[in-house]
């Protein structure tokens, strides 16, 4: 394939980048963007041109030694993810954006000790770099056919290298808080994931099942090439050791390598994220396996006794059956995965570059203007040139150093050398006597190892291979040889380098910590570190400080790199997490602390601290004071926290009571109102009597007409008397329970029909129509047929009684549904008021005005209807038919749990 | 002829009032609810009103009153007669200038007494 095609697929391919990370950056608040897959699947960063390529290697020349890079991070998995969620939540809270940030601020905001990691992760990465570029720069002249132009003008690496750095510097530079996400460029790696796995997947499918027959045909003719058997064994003790120790170092290496730190836990946005990622990221890791050994052993029987970089199987297995669109695939596949690694690591670096060495150390005095733009646009700027000149500073290395070791030996130094950071790292979460001086001397001891045992040699090796330092030692001494430090020397070079640089670094980080206690500040940190789920909640009161300071020394510090609105909403924010009215004049150290938290994603923790300190006077606190002030904060959190809760209660208990008295209250009024109206209502009757028989009585002239007129208005009064003493007796029995329903098995049809006949005579008094509407003459349920009835009657006489006095109609409708049976009973009379719906189906209901006496009769029929009917478990509601008049709607259900009669 | 207007929605109570006022000699009016005794109110001028307070449409205690609020009725001597019997109930009726609060069940006679005491 001719260069200039593959430039423009690459160009092509470079465009759609872009074109997702911008689209992410513009819908930064989609789930497509913010889901748990998203975040696994940038983790995969971890798979970078050296798994891609490299592993090939590997396992063609070495055999299984490939494996333990994959096998380290899915054993470590479910611990990690326990460690995980606890380095997120520190970083969240304290606005961390490196490691090197969260190293340095647990020894105390340490300046030297952030610059000390910068330098180490800068040492380590930028071959790491260079190791992608020269990948893609191979692989390239592989797919073309050309071979490495020495001029850097027609070399096509300088031009990607260029293009990456342009687009990691866009693209991961967009915030000056250093600890906001950048969604663009997660997303895009994500993309990358995926697509670098289902091109090595499709790679792995075309060599093992088109290109040969199966897994079973790659290894019966492998297993008869030579060394296939001992490339293939675990050989004894040392061997078992080198693979231990290769585990570990990549265990260390998916928590501190900073492109790892960056997208787990700087681009974390919610914790539960985690939980998708401890088991896709393994699975992840296992499916990249599947297929690299069978190509690597395919290309190992079709090039036998052809000397081809074995790194470059993938390419050449296709290539040799002229397959070009897998080959370009695969291409792709290795382009992405090297460049997703360098624009991550850039990142990462170029932040600690910024926050932890430039501004700490010299550009801190240039960030005093007065004007947040600027000082905002300086720091991006720093960030802009840093990103740019390392991938810059990488391709010299590539250039420069001709890198002749393989893929995976380079990207063996780079995990040994950041695995210095491992101790002072871990013992931050875990051991709160750790202390700066400690981890400063362990680093240091550890990376001079490091130097010795593996990067000194490794420089000199490229251009001597039989220099007498590594073959006699220094000074000829052979206890000093570097690949057989101290006479071990049954250890490869890397788990050897990993084994004495760790020794010495452990040793003198626990060795310093134990002597020399560190200074209040690291204390205080290492609580909040180690125990960060009991300070969660409270951060920055957990801060301890003493010393003067005014609230508007440090808003004008805060004012410089936020920005005068910014800083504004950030101290209301302080005010209503804290619940103050207003900001004191004089600062305490929760304000500090927050103003510490703010500046910190702009510029680092340890610019940060000397920033606030530059207008601030601390008083030193000693270390026994420390301890009591957090040992008290604990206490009082606890004690509030009881508090808090208690009172919660009480409150709780407050309202129910107050719920409970106002109940009563409506209660005791309704009883009283009930009782009212009852004495109202029987004492109307009674007066009409007591006046006709006073009349009688007294009256020997009463006219013989008069005279049966008021006898038979006492009977009539007597009768309504009794009607109504019947009635509160039936209501009660309902209200207390005593009243019984006993269902049967009847026909509603029948039971209204028959009501009509008890009340013909009303009806033909009034001249009313009468319509029973129904689909069928028999619709059964069971109710209890004396109280549906009772029902009808009441609604029927309603009816009647609303009926205008001429043309008066009224229609009765029954409907069923499998479960229920409806009636509906309709008049053409005035309708009842919207407002009073419901209350008609109260006792004695009355309208607002309770003076207004409503001629509905006793007014208790309609809530002895309701009774009833609830007592079927059914509905009764009242509302206005179309023409108006007033329409009351029961159902009953067709089959009830209620006791039936026994028959 | 002294004349009465006897308000209340009970058709039997109302019956047994008419009879005895007109047998004492009085031109009885009838009402069976406020507005309706209002209406009435329009072209007659009664010596006294016995006013129920529990009634359809307009109350005893709002037609009272309107009946206050009318000039021409300055001299109308107004009795309740309700079987709403309780403190509050007889106050708000005095206080709103009833001369008299009956309560019901009632003695005939002694309502009798107490109207022929009252338009005296």
């Amino acid at each position: 394939m001719s260069s200039i095609a593959l430039l423009v697929i690459l160009s092509i391919y470079l465009a759609l980048l872009f074109g997702v990370a911008h689209f992410a950056e513009k819908r930064a608040n989609s789930k497509w963007v913010n889901n748990p897959y998203v975040y696994t699947l940038s983790l995969a960063v971890y798979c970078s041109a050296w798994t891609y390529y490299g592993s090939i290697g590997v396992a063609a020349n070495s055999g299984l030694n490939y494996l333990p890079i994959y096998i380290g991070p899915i054993i470590i998995i479910p611990v990690w993810m326990i460690v995980l969620r606890k380095i997120i939540r520190i970083s969240k809270i304290n606005k961390i954006s490196s490691i090197a940030d969260f190293i340095s601020l647990r020894y105390g905001n340490s300046r030297f000790l952030g610059a000390l990691v910068t330098l180490i992760c800068i040492f380590g990465i930028l071959p790491y770099i260079a190791l992608q570029l020269k990948a893609i720069a191979e692989t390239f002249h592989v797919v073309t056919k050309t071979t490495g132009d020495s001029n850097i003008f027609s070399d096509t690496t300088t031009y990607v290298a260029i293009a990456l750095a342009l687009f990691a510097s866009y693209y991961g530079t967009r915030y000056v808080d250093a600890s906001e996400q950048r969604k663009g460029i997660v997303t895009a790696v994500a993309m990358e994931s995926v697509l670098k796995l289902f091109f090595f997947l499709l790679l792995g499918i075309y060599v093992t099942f088109f290109v040969f027959d199966g897994f079973d045909d790659i290894y019966a003719q492998a297993s008869i090439l030579e060394h296939f058997k001992e490339k293939n064994t675990i050989g004894g003790i040392p061997q078992a050791i080198n693979w231990l120790f290769l585990c570990v170092l990549s265990l260390f290496a998916i928590f501190l390598l900073p492109r790892q730190f960056q997208m787990s836990v700087v681009e974390n946005n919610r914790e539960s994220h985690i939980k998708t990622a401890v088991w896709l990221f393994p699975l992840y890791l296992v499916l990249f396996n599947i297929f690299v050994y069978p190509v690597a052993w395919g290309g190992n029987i079709l090039f036998e006794g052809q000397s081809v970089n074995s790194d470059t199987y993938s390419l050449l297995i296709p290539q040799l059956f002229d397959n070009q669109f897998i080959v370009v695939l695969v291409f792709l596949g290795g382009f992405s995965a090297a460049i997703s690694m360098i624009v991550v690591s850039c990142i990462g670096l170029s932040t600690m570059l910024s926050n932890n060495l430039l501004i700490p150390y010299g550009f801190l005095g240039r960030l005093q203007s007065d004007f947040q733009e600027t000082n905002n646009k300086k720091i991006v700027n720093i960030r802009k040139v840093g990103i740019f000149s390392l991938i810059i500073l990488s391709y010299i290395i590539y250039r420069v150093f001709v890198l002749e070791y393989n893929l995976f030996s380079i990207g063996m130094v780079a995990f040994v050398i950041i695995a210095q950071l491992a101790p002072a790292f871990f013992g931050a979460i875990l051991w709160k006597r750790g202390s700066k001086k400690g981890a400063i001397t362990g680093m240091i001891i550890g990376f001079i190892f490091c130097m010795y045992t593996l990067l000194i040699p490794y420089a000199i090796g490229i251009s001597d291979f039989d220099s007498s330092f590594i073959t006699n030692g220094l000074f000829g001494i052979e206890l000093l040889r570097p690949f057989q430090l101290f006479g071990i020397d049954y250890l490869e070079p890397v788990p050897q380098a990993l084994f004495w640089s760790m020794l010495f670094n452990i040793m003198s980080y626990l060795a310093v910590s134990v002597s020399f206690t560190g200074n209040y500040r690291e204390r205080n940190y290492a609580e909040m570190y180690v125990d960060i789920d009991q300070y969660m909640a409270t951060n920055e009161s957990n801060f301890i400080w003493k010393g003067t300071a005014n609230t508007t020394d440090i808003q004008k510090v805060l004012n410089r790199f936020l920005g005068e609105e910014r800083t504004k909403r950030a101290l209301n924010l302080f005010r209503l997490k804290y619940q103050v009215e207003k900001i004191e004049e004089l600062a305490d150290a929760r304000l500090i602390k927050f103003a510490e938290n703010l500046l910190t994603g702009h510029i680092g923790t340890a610019s940060a601290k000397i920033l606030i300190s530059s207008v601030v006077k601390e008083e030193k606190i000693t270390l026994p004071e420390v301890m009591k002030i957090l040992e008290e904060s604990k206490e009082n959190i606890l004690i509030n926290k009881k508090l808090t809760e208690t009172s919660k209660e009480l409150n709780a208990i407050t309202a129910q009571l107050k719920k409970a008295n106002a109940d009563l209250i409506l209660k005791d009024k309704q009883k009283d109102e009930f009782l009212d109206t009852i004495s109202h209502e029987l004492r109307t009757p009674i007066t009409a009597i007591r006046a006709a028989t006073e009349i009688l009585h007294d009256n020997d002239d009463v006219p013989e007409e008069m005279k049966k007129q008021f006898l038979s208005n006492i009977i009539t009064e007597s009768d309504r008397l009794n009607r109504l003493i019947t009635k509160i007796l039936d209501l009660e029995k309902f209200d207390s329970g005593m009243q019984k329903i006993y269902v049967t098995k009847n026909n509603i049809y029948h039971t209204i029909s028959e009501t009509i006949n008890q009340l013909q005579q009303l009806i033909d008094n009034k001249k009313i129509t009468i319509d029973l509407i129904s689909q069928k003459n028999i619709v059964k349920a069971f109710y209890d047929e004396d109280r549906i009835t009772q029902v009808l009657n009441n609604l029927l006489s309603n009816a009647i009684k609303f009926c205008p006095n001429q043309d008066g109609t009224i229609a009765i409708f029954v409907k069923e549904t499998e479960q229920i049976i409806e009636v509906a009973i309709e008049d053409n009379g005035k309708g009842i008021d919207e407002n009073d719906f419901e209350a008609v189906f109260e006792k004695f209901y009355q309208s607002s005005n309770q003076n207004i006496r409503k001629p509905v009769g006793s007014g208790l029929g309609l809530a002895i209807c309701k009774k009833i009917i609830e007592h079927h478990n059914g509905r009764i509601w009242a509302e206005n038919s179309v023409n108006s008049g007033a329409r009351i709607t029961f159902t009953i259900p067709k089959y009830s749990r209620l006791n039936q009669k026994n028959t | 002829m002294k004349k009465i207007l006897i308000v209340d929605d009970e058709p039997n109570i109302v019956m047994s009032l008419e009879y005895t006022f007109k047998k004492n000699n009085f031109e009885v009016f009838i009402a069976r609810d406020g507005q309706e005794a209002l209406d009435i109110l329009k072209n007659a001028l009664p010596d006294i009103i016995i006013l129920d307070v529990m009634m359809p449409n307009v109350d005893g205690y709002n037609t009272l009153e309107q009946i206050k609020s009318d000039v021409r009725l300055e001299h109308t001597k107004v009795i309740f007669l309700s079987a709403k019997n309780k403190e509050k109930d007889i106050e708000r009726g005095l206080a709103l200038g009833a001369d008299l609060y009956m309560t019901k069940p009632f003695s005939v006679k002694k309502l009798v007494e107490q109207v022929n005491e009252i338009i005296k």
